[in-house]
């Protein structure tokens, strides 16, 4: 059964086929990333590299492409 | 009939050691390079024999850019996958290329498993580096100081079509294309209007409509014309203008939206209607349109939003692509377009779990109310930067992914597949099981040739259409001869 998630791509006019390619691991119960944000914002300030002045004053890259 | 869809991206990543006494990105890409051949296979070299950057789309060859290129001695460290990509150090990145795919979910497959083979090589450098210092792998395009680095699709389109008519019909559409494809990036530079945060990563380095540079004066429209195909049927259309992304949704949209629209400039149903009066302008102030609600100046005097540009393509696409060119992935892909256009009319941060951009600016929103940070602040800029990341543990979008805070088009399985594996259904399957089955048997390979060096001496096998040497045609062949028997009975055939 396509999921609630999937039928919110459908447009009327284009004809069914989430059956087919539907997107995987789609986790019902997180729908919008600001229900569990908190929890997201104390990960993001134990893993940002702490000396954040320090290190993109430093990251200089070569021109490329 | 159309001409078969086949789509390949390239990646230039950015790269840091921690506490190393001086920064060496030549060095460290060819560490991190390195690390991941000597695990593999025994040194099979490029084919540059193949290859004429210099040569224009517009029908002359560029004489000036010649002294660019004779330097670039770094372009030597090469590893031809076995997955039928490429990768290597090209100038002061490490660079991966995806094999030809056939449509745009196989693409973000491909893609994916490259940040996956970077990861890896980065945990095989590291142990040769002292205990204190740690590689960074970066899939974005800035060092945030006025250095870009690329991220580029490439797609086969027919020799029939008109240079011009590409430029004409293409250069609204990727002008526009960015609300839906862009990274996300925490101010300016190159010179352009100040902002807090800006849709695009690499919209502040383009200054010029059409051209044939890549890494200066950068032009919307590259001309580089160099097919690695049979040049009287094919071009391979260079679109150098696009960000790195993250996020499977967003590569999915980017590289298959984009496909359908070349096809309509094939079937001549797009041409020059929607031509913007200034398109350089344009692709910067949409960047900094967070709403894309602001009005762009058409040369027919129409005022039109980006939205309405891309909703316009959308419209030609549903009446005039053909039953066969709608395939099941053609069809989705253009649902997730009307999808992502109707909720950026709506309200674009309602799309906090589909866009690159989107997902960035909520994030860093959110951060900023906690910490009462400003825009302007290195914590920012930071987490910016860490979007970015390829490492599991401290990326900030692979850690949302992780956590199923964020819009899959792939499993993880699918993408593990991938780094071993060709797609079945492009030359890429010919060159990545020969790499497999006879890895001490070929010398060179290039995008469109093998030179096996097999008991009777070289042989040069061409591979001139991209969509052939697929499974179906050579899988039996690959999977029971001897390579001697490969090349004279591939030698046999095309008598």
């Amino acid at each position: 059964m396509p999921s609630e998630k999937q039928q919110e791509y459908k447009d009327n006019s284009i004809k069914e086929n989430e059956e087919i390619y539907p997107n995987p691991e789609l986790n019902e119960n997180v729908d919008e990333l600001t229900e569990d944000l908190d929890a997201l914002l104390d990960e993001i300030d134990e893993i940002l590299e702490e000396d954040s002045e320090e290190f993109v004053e430093n990251y200089i890259q070569r021109g490329g492409q | 009939m159309s001409t078969p869809t086949i789509i390949g991206t390239e990646t230039e990543f950015g790269i840091s050691v921690k506490n190393a006494r001086e920064q060496d990105p030549i060095a460290a890409s060819t560490l991190v390079v390195n690390a991941y051949r000597s695990r593999n296979m025994p040194t099979i070299s490029w084919d540059y024999a193949q290859e004429s950057p210099l040569m224009d789309a517009r029908g002359f060859i560029d004489e000036t850019q010649k002294p660019i290129v004779e330097e670039d001695t770094y372009s030597v460290i090469n590893d031809i996958l076995v997955n039928g990509g490429r990768y290597y150090v090209d100038h002061a990145h490490p660079e991966y290329c995806t094999p030809e795919c056939s449509n745009a979910r196989d693409l973000v497959k491909y893609e994916k498993a490259g940040e996956l083979i970077l990861d890896l090589s980065r945990l095989a450098a590291e142990q040769l580096l002292l205990d204190n210092q740690e590689i960074i792998i970066y899939k974005n395009n800035t060092d945030y100081k006025g250095h870009s680095y690329g991220s580029h699709e490439n797609y086969l389109m027919s020799r029939k079509t008109d240079f011009s008519d590409i430029v004409g019909g293409l250069t609204p559409f990727i002008v526009t294309r960015q609300i839906i494809t862009g990274s996300g990036k925490v101010g300016a530079e190159n010179g352009t209007d100040e902002a807090d945060f800006q849709i695009s990563q690499r919209a502040d380095f383009f200054e010029k409509e059409v051209g044939l540079s890549t890494m200066v004066e950068r032009p919307i429209i590259n001309t580089r014309d160099e097919p690695h195909a049979d040049s009287t049927r094919y071009r391979r259309l260079h679109v150098i203008v696009g960000d790195s992304n993250m996020s499977e949704f967003t590569i999915y949209l980017k590289v298959g939206i984009t496909a359908i629209v070349l096809q309509l400039i094939e079937k001549r149903v797009v041409r020059d209607q929607f031509a913007l009066n200034e398109p350089v302008a344009a692709i910067k102030s949409i960047s900094r349109d967070l709403m894309c609600n602001q009005k762009i100046e058409l040369k027919d005097g129409r005022n039109l939003t980006a939205i309405e540009i891309q909703r316009a393509y959308l419209n030609l696409a549903q009446k005039h692509l053909s039953k066969d060119e709608r395939t099941p992935i053609v069809d989705d892909v253009m649902q997730k377009w009307d999808f992502v256009l109707n909720r950026l009319q709506k309200e674009p941060m309602s799309l906090g779990r589909h866009l690159d951009w989107i997902i960035k600016k909520k994030l860093i929103d959110a951060y900023i109310a906690r910490h009462g940070f400003k825009w302007t602040d290195p914590q920012v800029r930071m987490l910016d930067l860490q979007y970015h990341d390829l490492r599991p543990d401290k990326g900030l979008y692979l850690r949302l992914q992780k956590n199923g805070h964020v819009e899959r088009i792939l499993t993880h399985e699918e993408v593990v597949h991938a780094i071993q594996h060709p797609p079945l259904d492009t030359r890429a399957y010919f060159r990545g099981t020969c790499l497999r089955r006879f890895p001490s048997h070929i010398h060179s390979v290039s995008w469109n040739s093998i030179i096996f060096n097999g008991p009777s001496g070289f042989e040069k096998i061409m591979m001139e259409r991209p969509h052939f040497g697929t499974q179906e045609i050579v899988g039996e062949m690959l999977n029971t001869c001897t390579v001697d028997e490969l090349v004279n009975q591939i030698r046999d055939d095309c008598k």
